[in-house]
C-alpha cells in the first residue's frame, strides 16, 4: 500500500518545532525483497513510497522536523519540500504511526 | 537476498509456521485438519531455522509461529531469536495456556514482536466449555503478562452461534485487558470447524446484531481500540479473495515439514505437497506442482474463467470448492453466480432450524482425530 495522496488534510498536529518518534509497538526496515521502506505492527504492513520512506527513516526520536526538512532539502537540492513533508508527518500521525514530542 | 524477487515473480511475504498440532484446548471450531493424528514426526529445531531462514531469503517478512499451541514446543524461545535476527516481524499465536514469566520474558529478549491471545468467550462458563478445558483464569494470566512485558494487546475470539450473542461482553473484556487490536473472527469452516458446522453457523440475524454491537463499541471507544469484524464468508455473495490468491504471498509449513499455499490445502485431492526435509524453500514455492496447481488463472472453469472479477477474488477458496462441490476447480460456490451456490444457503437455512436435527458436537481431540483419520474426508 502507498500513501494516498487524496486524503482529506488532518488538523496540523505535527509542527516544525516538534521531534517526531517511530510510535512504539511499530517498527520501520528496509526490505531488499521489496526495494521500499515497510512499516510493521500487528495484523500488517505498510509498503511506504519511495519519499514516505526518504521521510519515516529520518525519524528517529532526536530530530526535529525542521532539520529533517532541511537535510531532505540538501539530498533533494531544489525541492521545496516544507509543504509535503509537513502534510505527510500529520498523515502518519493521524494513523497512528508515529508521534510528537517539543 | 538474491533471489527475492526471482524473474519467475515475487516470493512468499507471510511465512506461518505450524510448529505443532499438539494442544492442551479441544476447540470446536479449530481450523486444524481432522486427521492430524495420521500425520509424521514433528520437525527438528535445525529444520525449523533452515525454514526460517530459507523464507527470509524468498523475501518473507511477517512471520506467524502458530499450530495446535507453539508453547508446547520448548525451542520456541531459539526461534524467536532466530527470527529476530533474520529481520522477521514475528507473532505468536497462542491459546496462552503454558505462557509463564520465564518465557515471555525470554521472548520479548529474544525480540519476539507481538502476541495474539485467543479467547473463547467472555464467560469462564462458555470459553472452558468450548475448549472443554478450565483454561479461562489462565488467559486473563497471560493477558496480564503480555500487559506486564509491554507487548500490543491483540485479542482473537472466534465467533459463532453459541457465543455470537456475547459479542457485547466480549468487547467490554477486552476493553478491560487493556487491548489495543480485537479480531473477530467468525468461524471459517474448514477442519473441525466444518465437522461442526450445523452446530456453529449463526443465523442472519444474529450476524447482524452482532454487527450492530460492535459498531456502537467502536464509535464510544474511538481510536483506542481497532477491532476487525470477520463475517463468515456462507453469508456473502461474493467469495473471499483466500491467502490472496494461491501461492502469492502465504507459504504455510505444517509440523511434519509439509510445505502448503494454505492451511487447509492437505485436504485436496490428486495434489501432493513437499516436504520441507526434503526440498529447499525456494524449490517448493516455485517449481513444485503443489504450488503451481491454482496459481494465476489458467487453471479456472466457468463461471470464473470470464469473469471480470477472477483478479479480485481469484475464484475465492479451493478448499472451500473442494469440500462443497466435490471439485477444488470449480467456483467457490460462496459465489452466487456458481451453479452450487445453493449448498451455502442450504446450510445457512440449516442453521435457521436450529439444534434439533443437528449432530453432536465433536470435541478436537487425540480420540476424534484418530476417528476422522479413518473416515475419507466428508464431501456432500
Amino acid at each position: 500500500m502507498n500513501f494516498p495522496e487524496s486524503d482529506v488534510l488532518p488538523e496540523m498536529k505535527i509542527g516544525l518545532d516538534d521531534v517526531p518518534e517511530i510510535s512504539r509497538h511499530f517498527r520501520l526496515q528496509f526490505e531488499p525483497a521489496q526495494s521500499a521502506w515497510v512499516l510493521l505492527y500487528p495484523e500488517g504492513m505498510v509498503k511506504l513510497s519511495a519519499s514516505a520512506g526518504e521521510i519515516m527513516k529520518r525519524i528517529d526520536g532526536g530530530t526535529g522536523v525542521e532539520r529533517l526538512i532541511h537535510d531532505l532539502e540538501t539530498t533533494f537540492p531544489g525541492a521545496a519540500l516544507r509543504q509535503d513533508v509537513l502534510e505527510f508527518l500529520n498523515a502518519a500521525h493521524q494513523r497512528g504511526w508515529i508521534r510528537g514530542r517539543r | 537476498m538474491a533471489g527475492a524477487n526471482d524473474a519467475r515473480g515475487a516470493g512468499p511475504r507471510w511465512l506461518l509456521a505450524e510448529l505443532t498440532y499438539r494442544c492442551p484446548l479441544h476447540c470446536v471450531f479449530c481450523y486444524n485438519p481432522v486427521d492430524y493424528m495420521a500425520h509424521g514426526a514433528e520437525l527438528s529445531t535445525d529444520d525449523w531455522v533452515r525454514v526460517l531462514r530459507e523464507g527470509r531469503a524468498l523475501g518473507a517478512i511477517q512471520l506467524g509461529f502458530s499450530g495446535g499451541e507453539p508453547l508446547l514446543r520448548d525451542d520456541l524461545e531459539v526461534l524467536v531469536a532466530e527470527a529476530r535476527g533474520l529481520g522477521y516481524y514475528s507473532n505468536l499465536i497462542t491459546s496462552g495456556i503454558g505462557l509463564n514469566e520465564t518465557r515471555i520474558r525470554a521472548f520479548k529478549e529474544g525480540g519476539l514482536d507481538h502476541i495474539q491471545l485467543s479467547f473463547q468467550d467472555s464467560t469462564r462458563e462458555v470459553n472452558d466449555f468450548l475448549s472443554s478445558t478450565r483454561t479461562f483464569d489462565l488467559k486473563l494470566k497471560a493477558a496480564r503478562l503480555i500487559k506486564d512485558y509491554d507487548y500490543p494487546m491483540v485479542l482473537n475470539v472466534v465467533l459463532h452461534r453459541l457465543n455470537i450473542d456475547h459479542v457485547g461482553q466480549i468487547l467490554e473484556m477486552a476493553e478491560k485487558l487493556g487491548a489495543e487490536y480485537v479480531e473477530l473472527a467468525n468461524t471459517q469452516y474448514y477442519g473441525w470447524g466444518y465437522v461442526n458446522r450445523d452446530r456453529l453457523l449463526p443465523t442472519r440475524e444474529q450476524l447482524e446484531r452482532a454487527n450492530e454491537v460492535t459498531q456502537r463499541f467502536r464509535e464510544r471507544v474511538g481510536g483506542r481500540m481497532r477491532i476487525f469484524f470477520v463475517v463468515p464468508d456462507y453469508f456473502e455473495s461474493r467469495p473471499k479473495a483466500c491467502m490472496n490468491g494461491w501461492g502469492s504471498v502465504f507459504l504455510t509449513v505444517a509440523p511434519d515439514g509439509t510445505a502448503l499455499p494454505c492451511h487447509a490445502a492437505r485436504m485436496l485431492p490428486g495434489l501432493t505437497f513437499p516436504n520441507v526435509r526434503d526440498s529447499a524453500l525456494g524449490a517448493i514455492w516455485y517449481d513444485s506442482e503443489g504450488f503451481n496447481r491454482y496459481r494465476g488463472d489458467a487453471w479456472m472453469k466457468e463461471p470464473c474463467r470470464s469473469c471480470p472479477e477472477k483478479a479480485k477474488d481469484f475464484g475465492g477458496c479451493r478448499c472451500q470448492a473442494y469440500m462443497l462441490t466435490g471439485d477444488p476447480a470449480n467456483a467457490d460456490p460462496v459465489c452466487d453466480l456458481s451453479p452450487d451456490h445453493h449448498r451455502v444457503t442450504d446450510a445457512v437455512a440449516q442453521a435457521r432450524l436450529g439444534d434439533a436435527k443437528a449432530q453432536p458436537i465433536v470435541f478436537r481431540d487425540n480420540r476424534n482425530s484418530r476417528t476422522l483419520a479413518r473416515k475419507s474426508l466428508p464431501t456432500t
